[in-house]
This record gives structure tokens, C-alpha cells and sequence, in this order.
């Protein structure tokens, strides 16, 4: 299959900051990564880096065969959808669920673009995928965290990417909107074939699609690889540096962080 | 009915509709609405970027302009203009460049251009009058040239808002989101805040460099009281400030107080009815913690 994303050599630094060293690394179309790793690893800032939110200090990307420059990132990020970490939205925001959504489109249209019946469209197709229509004209502030997320991930499929980057989207939900993020995440992957990389903390939330797994510690790439191969008891204790427990039950992956039980739900390939 | 007073000449009480007669007296009209509309709009702005302070460092390059001007012989509305536009372009390269908060950046600005602004009036011999009009402002001198400069500055705040409405929308909403969705963040930020600059430049003559501070932030602040529509508080914000500024310029025509005071005392007054009337206080209430 064809590289869309190539990271050779990259560095960033925040002042006196490393936040990535020296790393280099292939996403391939259709691709599902998952990015693992402690806190402080890199994680976000290695999604910052491929749709040039963040600024490299040294080394090459390029998405879609297209070294990213400052002249032509915008073009770049048309095509890349960003769903962030959850964030605060003041709740007397005056701008609703249906124009946060479309702020997806804003971009592909361009400065002096028409909006056409069909970005109208897609911003109503992307908000039923979600299955969030019924909110489309209430003010965004007044969501739940689960909805918020919602909210983004309708945003990036309003703008039609090819690749998908989530940050921690499941982070600061309870488990139902957890499981319904996870959900909703794996089907748009079966039905859209979207490039994705996602990234979390929290090993039970990889998605069950996920092909590959990156593992980052401390700025670098530690492993990457089939996500069967590096989702390992060994190669997990050595990433978090404490003992990780990796059990099968019912087919699925749960995780277990030494004695005490972290994982609400797993993978289920159940082929490990 | 009792006698009135505009600019200090005593008139008769039956004469009071007869200040329509004075060209004076329209041409602070047409400041007051053309300075209300742009300042409602460009406070929205600042309101939803959460850059309150822009006002007060854009008033302060506006002064330390004006001084350098009447230091050096030039018109000090044109230096007044290039030191704030200068100013204002300098803002957000300051925060991108030096990785700090716009917030930030501003506070650097401010310090520099209110530097310069002591510099001048240290270096000025005689009088310091007609710098120090500057910072209060009355809306009854304002000349015909002003009027066209701020016809021109209205036109293009609301031609720009019109061809630009959803970029801005995407800006004010989440400037990270609006770069990941390929929006050009930068240049719309960039011209926000060269628009600010210029409103407040255009309107320091009339509302006052101290005082505009508070217009922009009061009217669009009622607005955000009332309302979860954007364009909706856009034409509220507007509406307001129109309101501060006329009811104002009227008040002090007829008890012969300074208009600058008197727009900021009743954008403050409409604030503090929204603030109290506000159906989001209930609703936020409702959702915040208990």
C-alpha cells in the first residue's frame, strides 16, 4: 500500500523543550495507528506535526506526497480532519452545534467561496453519521463532553478528509460516552476507510480496527507495528515502566496495570 | 421649559429642537452612529477573541501618535493612524513569533506605544491640550473629514464582515480549529486586529481614547447577554453602542457634561439591564456548579 504520511527525522522542541526526538516513521493509506505512551511522550505533538498545528525545529513530513511548507500546509490541512482533545466552550458561546460543524467545510470552500446546497448537505449528512441532528440548532456551550466530541468528529467528516486525527477523544468522558466515541469511531473506519490515527493513554480504549500501534516514550518512537504484536505484556511493562498485565477474556484484550484493574472494556480480535 | 446649553452658549428653552439646525450638531449625529456601528462590531470581536485590552493599547498608540504629530508638526490623526496600525500589525506576529498569548502580546504593545506616549509629552513645550483631548474626547468637534474617514472604515468593517462572515465565525469560535480546517487563521486574525486599530483610531476624536475602551467591550457584552446567534449580537452590539453614543451626545448637549463620559455611563447602564435581564444567567445557572 502507498505511504500518505512520511516523518523523516523530525524534531520539535517547546524553549528548552524536546518534545520530539529525531523521529521517523510511515503511515500507509487505509492505515488504523494507534499511539500509545505515558504522559509526556509526544503523542499530540506528533499529530501536530502532520497537519502542521505545531512547528518542527528539524527533519521532513510529508502527507500525501507533498512535503509540508508553511505556502502549502493550508492545502494539506483541508484534507486532513482534527478532532482535539475535549475543550472548554463558554456556554453562552453564541454559535450552534450546526455551525460549529460546518467550520469543517469553511476551509475547503476557501476565502470567497460559495456555500452550496451541498456543503449544506454534507454538514447534514456529517451530523446524522454522528447521530447528533436533533441538536444541530442548540448553542454548542451547552453540550455534554460526550456530545462535544461528537460535535468534532461530525466536524471532520463535514470536511470529507482522507486522514482522521483523533487526540484522545474518549479522555474526561464516563464510560457509556467512552464506549459510544469508540463506537462510532471503529464505524466510520469499516464504512469510510479513512486513514486514522488515534491517539490515548488509555490502552482498553484502542479501537477494535486498529491495524497498527505506535509506541512513544519520552519524545522518541520506542516500537511501532502490528497492533497483535506490540499490544504484548513485556512490551507494554517496558513502554509504562511498571507491570502491565495483558488477559483474554471472551475473545477480548483487557489491560491491567499491576494489581489494579484499569480496563472497562478491550480489544476483540482475541487472535493473540 | 428650561434653557440649554451646547458648547457653552446659553439658548432658550424653546429653541431646543433647534439644535438640528447646527451642522456641529449632525455631524456628531452621523459620529455617533457611524462610531457606534463599528465599534459594536469590532467589540464583538474582541469580546469572542477575549482580547479586551486591544482597546486600551490601540487608544494609547492612537495617543502616543497624536503627540508625536503635534511634536513634529504633522496632522496628528495621520500619525495617530500609522502608529496604530503599526500597532495593531505588530500584535499577532508578536504572539506567533514569541510563542506567547495575544493577551501577552498586547500587554507588550501597550507598555511600548504608553513608553512613547510619556516620551512625547515629556519632549512637548507649552500646553499639552491638545494631546490630552486626544484621551477624552468630544464628540461635538468632530470635523467633516473625520465623518468621511469613518463612512470609509464602516463600509469596509461591514463589507469584509459580509465576504468574510464564516472565516471570522471560525476564528472567534477556536482559532486551532479554524487553522486544522485549512482556514487561513493568521491573515483573518491579522485583519481583525488592523481593524480594530483603525475603529479605535477613527473614534478617539469623539468617544475618547480612555473611553472607547469601554464601548467596545460594554455594548458587545449586553449582546452576549441576551443572545446565542452571532449575527444576532453583532446587530445588538451595534444597536447598543449606536444607543450609548446618541443618548450620550444628547445628555450632554442638554446638561453641557462631557459626551465621552456620558456614551460610557449609559453603555454601562444597558449592560448592567442585560446582565440582570439575561435568560443565559438562569441557563447558566442551571448548568454551572451548585
Amino acid at each position: 500500500m502507498s505511504k500518505l504520511i512520511s516523518i523523516k527525522n523530525v524534531s520539535v522542541s517547546f524553549r528548552d523543550h524536546i518534545a520530539l526526538h529525531n523521529i521517523s516513521i510511515d503511515i500507509r493509506k487505509g492505515a488504523f495507528v494507534s499511539v500509545i505512551g505515558p504522559n509526556g511522550a509526544g503523542k499530540t505533538t506528533l499529530l501536530t506535526v502532520i497537519n502542521g498545528l505545531g512547528r518542527i525545529l528539524s527533519g521532513t513530513v510529508e502527507v500525501f506526497g507533498r512535503k509540508a511548507r508553511p505556502l502549502n500546509i493550508n492545502k494539506i490541512r483541508k484534507r486532513i480532519g482534527y478532532v482535539p482533545q475535549q475543550m472548554a466552550v463558554d456556554p453562552r458561546s453564541p454559535v450552534s452545534v450546526k455551525e460549529a460543524v460546518s467550520i469543517g467545510r469553511f476551509g475547503i470552500i476557501g476565502l470567497l467561496g460559495k456555500w452550496t446546497d451541498s456543503d449544506e448537505q454534507k454538514v447534514e449528512n456529517a451530523l446524522d453519521k454522528v447521530g447528533i441532528s436533533r441538536l444541530s440548532e442548540k448553542p454548542v456551550g451547552h453540550l455534554s463532553g460526550g456530545e462535544h466530541q461528537k460535535v468534532s468528529i461530525a466536524r471532520a467528516l463535514a470536511q470529507e478528509p482522507e486522514i482522521i486525527l483523533f487526540d484522545e477523544p474518549t479522555s474526561n468522558l464516563d464510560p457509556k460516552a467512552q464506549n459510544d466515541i469508540i463506537k462510532l469511531i471503529e464505524r466510520i473506519y469499516s464504512e469510510k476507510k479513512y486513514t486514522i490515527i488515534f491517539v490515548t493513554h488509555i490502552l482498553s480504549h484502542i479501537p477494535h480496527s486498529c491495524t497498527d500501534v505506535v509506541l512513544m516514550k519520552k519524545g522518541r518512537i520506542v516500537k511501532s507495528g502490528n497492533a497483535d504484536d506490540m499490544l504484548e505484556q513485556k512490551i507494554l511493562s517496558e513502554l509504562y515502566d511498571f507491570p502491565m498485565q495483558v488477559s483474554i477474556v471472551h475473545g477480548k484484550k483487557h489491560f491491567h496495570a499491576g494489581h489494579f484493574h484499569t480496563g472497562h472494556s478491550g480489544r476483540g480480535d482475541g487472535n493473540v | 421649559m428650561q434653557g440649554i446649553s451646547i458648547l457653552g452658549i446659553q439658548a432658550e428653552g424653546t429653541a431646543m429642537f433647534e439644535i438640528f439646525t447646527y451642522e456641529f450638531v449632525w455631524r456628531a449625529m452621523a459620529a455617533s452612529i457611524l462610531g457606534g456601528i463599528t465599534c459594536g462590531i469590532i467589540g464583538v470581536w474582541v469580546i469572542l477573541l477575549n482580547i479586551p485590552f486591544v482597546g486600551i493599547a490601540m487608544s494609547h498608540s492612537a495617543f502616543a501618535g497624536a503627540v508625536f504629530g503635534l511634536l513634529i508638526g504633522v496632522n496628528p490623526l495621520v500619525c495617530s493612524l500609522i502608529f496604530c496600525s503599526i500597532a495593531a500589525l505588530a500584535i499577532g506576529p508578536v504572539a506567533d513569533r514569541g510563542g506567547v498569548s495575544v493577551n501577552i502580546s498586547i500587554g507588550i504593545i501597550f507598555s511600548f506605544v504608553l513608553g512613547l506616549a510619556f516620551l512625547g509629552i515629556g519632549l512637548m513645550k507649552g500646553p499639552r491640550t491638545e494631546a490630552l483631548n486626544f484621551l477624552w474626547g468630544s464628540i461635538l468637534t468632530v470635523s467633516y473629514n473625520q465623518i468621511v474617514l469613518l463612512c470609509i472604515i464602516t463600509l469596509l468593517i461591514l463589507i469584509l464582515l459580509i465576504l468574510f462572515y464564516r472565516e471570522i465565525m471560525a476564528v472567534l469560535f477556536n482559532r486551532d480549529i479554524a487553522k486544522a480546517s485549512g482556514i487561513p487563521e493568521h491573515i483573518i486574525l491579522y485583519v481583525l486586529l488592523f481593524l480594530c486599530g483603525i475603529t479605535v483610531t477613527l473614534n478617539i476624536n469623539s468617544i475618547g481614547g480612555l473611553l472607547i475602551f469601554s464601548l467596545i467591550t460594554s455594548a458587545p457584552l449586553a449582546a452576549y447577554q441576551i443572545t446565542y446567534d452571532l449575527k444576532t449580537m453583532y446587530f445588538l452590539s451595534a444597536l447598543f453602542a449606536v444607543i450609548s453614543c446618541l443618548s450620550g451626545l444628547f445628555v450632554s448637549i442638554f446638561i453641557n457634561v462631557p459626551s465621552g463620559a456620558l456614551i460610557i455611563l449609559v453603555s454601562s447602564m444597558i449592560f448592567a439591564i442585560c446582565f440582570v435581564l439575561s435568560p443565559k444567567k438562569k441557563r447558566t445557572k442551571a448548568y454551572g456548579p451548585s
